[in-house]
C-alpha cells in the first residue's frame, strides 16, 4: 500500500525514538530486575509518583524549546515557589499559600520572559543568571533551614491523597500532559509557539506577535515550575532550598529525548512524558540494581549523553 | 484597463534612511489584473519600494492611495488586512511545519466550540488551492523542508493568492531557483493575471520580466528612470535605462 509506505516514510526517527528507547529500556530492566521488584505495581507506581514534578516542568520546557528559547531556571524556581507556599501557609489557610507558590513560579517565568521578550535579550543568559539570582534567594528565604508543611489538605492535594483510588500526582500528571498536549498540537498559540521556533521572521511577517508567544512561553515554563514546587512540597510534606537542585540535567534530558527540538519549531509533550519516565525508570532501575550513587550519576549520565546523541542525529538526509 | 481606477497609487514618494537617499520621487499606478515588473540594479531601491508599500517601512514624504483612500500602514499587519500581499525574495515559511498550517500562517482556522485548530479543513483548503494553482507538491501535509526551491515558492505564492485581494508584491520569486522550477513559479505568476490582482514583481531576469509583465517600472539609484509598456520597447532600451549608458545601436 502507498499509504502504509508513505506513513512508514515519514516516521520520524527523531520523535520516534523514545517509544523504542523506553520500550528497551523497560523491557532490559524488566528482565535483569525482575527479582528485585522492578515489575511490582508498587515499584512502578513509585517511578511516575517520583517524575511527576519533572514531567511538569518537562512540559513548560517543550513550549519553550518550541519558540526557540530555553528556560535554564526553572529548578530554582522549585524552590523558591515551595518555600513560598511553605511560608505563607504557617500564616495563612491553604488556597493562600497555593497562590503563593503558583505565584511566585509564574512571576519569575514573567520576569525571564519579559526580559527575553521586551529586552531582546538572549533566554540563555537571562535563565543562566535569574537561575543562580533565585537558587540565592531560596537559601536566604528561611536562612537555609527547611519549612515542615503540615496542612493535610495540602499534602493531600499535592501530595500523598488519592481520588477514585488514583494517586493525586497521577491526576496532576495526567492533567497537566493532556492540557499540555492539546495546547501544543490543537492551538493557535502552539501554532504559533512552533511557527516562532521555526523561522521567527517569518511568524513575525504573518503578523504573529512574536515577542508575546516569547513571553508566554517563560511565563509558562514559572508557572510549571511552581506547581512542580507544591508537588514536592505536598510529597515531601516540608519545603527546602535543596528542591529541584538536581532537576535541570533530568528535565532537559527528558525533552531532548522525547523528540524536542534544541533549536526550536519541533516538539512533543507526549514524547516529554515519556522521556520524563525514561529518566525515573534508569534512576530506580540503577538503585535497584545496587550502585551507589556515584556510579548511578556516571551511568546515568552515559545514558544519557546516548540518548541525546540518537535523538538529534540528523535524519532529515 | 485604464479606464478603471488603479488598485495602488504611489505619487512622489520619497525615502531616506538617516539622511541616505533611497527612493526619489517616485510615481507609479497599478490596475488590477496587470503584471508590473520593477528593475533596476542592485542597491537601485526596489526592495525598500516594495517594503514601503507593505507597511515595513512608511515613506519619509510622499502618500501612498489603495482604491483611492489614502494609506499609511503601520506595519506589515495592517497592509495584509487590506489585501496586500507579499512573497519575499528569502522565504517566509516555516521549514518544520506542513503546507497547509504554512498557508495559513498567523491567520490558523478554529472550529468551535474550543476554538481548537481545524487542522483538517485548513488541509482540505490548502489542497484546493494548490490544485487549482497547479502547483506539483506530494500533498498539503508535506513538510516545507522536504520540498524543492520552487515547490516552495509556488506555496509562498499560493498563499499570497489565497489571501490577497487587491495587491500582490513579489520580491525576486525565482531568484533561488533553476531553469524549470523558474518556469512554473512563471507560470503561476502569469495566471494570476486572470484573478484581477496588480501585480509588482522586482527580477534581474530581463528575459523573465520580458515574459511576463504588461508594463516595466526602471529605477537607477533610487531615481524612477521611467516606465515602459513592454510591448512597446525592447532589451536594449530597458538595460540602457537600468545602466544609464547608451547601448551602442
Ligand atoms: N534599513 C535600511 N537602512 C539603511 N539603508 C538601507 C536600508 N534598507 C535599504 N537601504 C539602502 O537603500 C538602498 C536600496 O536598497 P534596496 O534593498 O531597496 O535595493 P534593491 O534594489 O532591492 O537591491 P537588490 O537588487 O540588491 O535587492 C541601498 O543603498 C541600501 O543600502
Ligand atoms: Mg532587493
Amino acid at each position: 500500500m502507498t499509504l502504509a509506505y508513505q506513513k512508514l516514510k515519514s516516521f520520524d526517527l527523531q520523535q520516534g525514538v523514545i517509544y523504542i528507547g523506553f520500550l528497551a529500556i523497560f523491557l532490559f530492566f524488566a528482565l535483569t530486575l525482575h527479582d528485585d521488584g522492578f515489575l511490582t505495581s508498587r515499584n512502578l507506581t513509585n517511578i511516575v509518583l517520583q517524575t511527576a514534578p519533572a514531567t511538569i516542568m518537562a512540559i513548560g520546557l517543550v513550549f519553550a524549546l518550541s519558540a526557540g528559547e530555553i528556560d535554564l531556571s526553572f529548578g530554582s524556581v522549585v524552590a523558591v515557589s515551595a518555600l513560598s507556599a511553605a511560608v505563607v501557609m504557617q500564616h495563612f489557610p491553604m488556597p493562600v499559600g497555593i497562590l503563593a507558590g503558583l505565584g511566585a513560579g509564574l512571576a519569575i517565568g514573567a520576569f525571564n520572559g519579559a526580559l527575553v521578550a521586551y529586552g531582546r535579550l538572549p533566554s540563555f543568559l537571562v535563565t543562566l543568571a535569574t537561575m543562580g539570582l533565585f537558587a540565592g534567594i531560596a537559601r536566604t528565604m528561611t536562612d537555609l533551614r527547611s519549612i515542615p508543611v503540615l496542612n493535610e489538605n495540602f499534602t493531600g492535594l499535592f501530595g500523598s491523597g488519592k481520588l477514585l483510588s488514583v494517586p493525586s500526582l497521577v491526576i496532576w500528571t495526567a492533567i497537566a500532559v493532556g492540557i499540555g498536549h492539546i495546547v501544543y498540537r490543537n492551538t493557535r498559540l502552539g501554532a504559533h509557539v512552533l511557527a516562532v521556533g521555526d523561522n521567527a521572521r517569518a511568524a513575525q511577517v504573518s503578523g504573529i506577535k512574536v515577542a508575546r508567544v516569547r513571553l508566554y512561553v517563560l511565563t509558562l515554563c514559572g508557572g510549571c515550575a511552581g506547581l512542580a514546587g507544591l508537588l514536592y512540597a505536598g510529597r515531601l510534606q516540608a519545603a527546602k532550598y535543596t528542591l529541584g537542585e538536581s532537576d535541570l540535567m533530568t528535565v532537559i534530558a527528558a525533552v531532548i529525548v522525547g523528540g524536542t527540538a534544541l533549536n526550536g519549531g519541533k516538539g512533543s509533550v507526549i514524547g516529554a512524558l515519556l522521556g520524563s519516565l525514561l529518566m525515573g525508570m534508569l534512576n530506580n532501575g540503577l538503585i535497584l540494581m545496587g550502585l551507589d550513587v556515584s556510579d548511578q550519576m556516571i551511568v546515568r549520565g552515559l545514558i544519557i549523553l546516548l540518548a541525546v546523541a540518537v535523538s538529534l542525529r540528523d535524519t532529515s538526509r | 484597463m485604464t479606464g478603471s481606477t488603479p488598485v495602488l497609487s504611489l505619487a512622489n514618494i520619497h525615502k531616506a534612511f538617516d539622511g541616505v537617499i533611497a527612493i526619489e520621487d517616485f510615481s507609479l499606478d497599478l490596475y488590477p489584473g496587470e503584471i508590473v515588473a520593477l528593475v533596476g540594479d542592485n542597491g537601485a531601491g526596489k526592495s525598500t519600494l516594495i517594503k514601503m508599500i507593505s507597511g515595513v517601512y512608511s515613506p519619509t514624504s510622499g502618500t501612498v492611495r489603495l482604491e483611492g483612500d489614502e494609506v499609511s500602514f503601520a506595519d506589515a499587519s495592517s497592509a495584509r488586512s487590506r489585501g496586500i500581499e507579499v512573497v519575499y525574495q528569502d522565504l517566509a515559511l516555516a521549514d518544520q511545519q506542513p503546507v497547509y498550517m504554512n498557508m495559513f500562517l498567523g491567520r490558523e482556522l478554529t472550529k468551535p466550540p474550543f476554538g481548537l485548530l481545524d487542522k483538517e479543513r485548513m488541509r482540505q483548503e490548502t489542497q484546493a488551492l494548490v490544485d487549482e494553482l497547479d502547483v506539483r507538491i506530494p500533498s498539503a501535509s508535506s513538510t516545507i523542508r522536504d520540498l524543492s526551491g520552487g515547490q516552495r515558492q509556488g506555496i509562498a505564492i499560493a498563499r499570497a493568492t489565497h489571501w490577497a485581494s487587491k495587491l500582490i508584491l513579489l520580491d525576486e520569486p525565482t531568484a533561488a531557483l533553476g531553469v524549470a522550477e523558474t518556469a512554473r513559479v512563471e507560470e503561476l505568476v502569469a495566471r494570476l493575471r486572470a484573478r484581477n490582482l496588480a501585480i509588482l514583481i522586482i527580477s534581474h531576469s530581463l528575459d523573465q520580466v520580458f515574459r511576463l509583465s504588461d508594463r516595466i517600472c526602471v529605477l537607477r539609484r533610487g531615481q524612477q528612470i521611467g516606465i515602459r509598456k513592454t510591448v512597446e520597447t525592447n532589451k536594449n532600451e530597458i538595460v540602457s535605462m537600468i545602466t544609464g549608458v547608451h547601448a551602442p545601436a
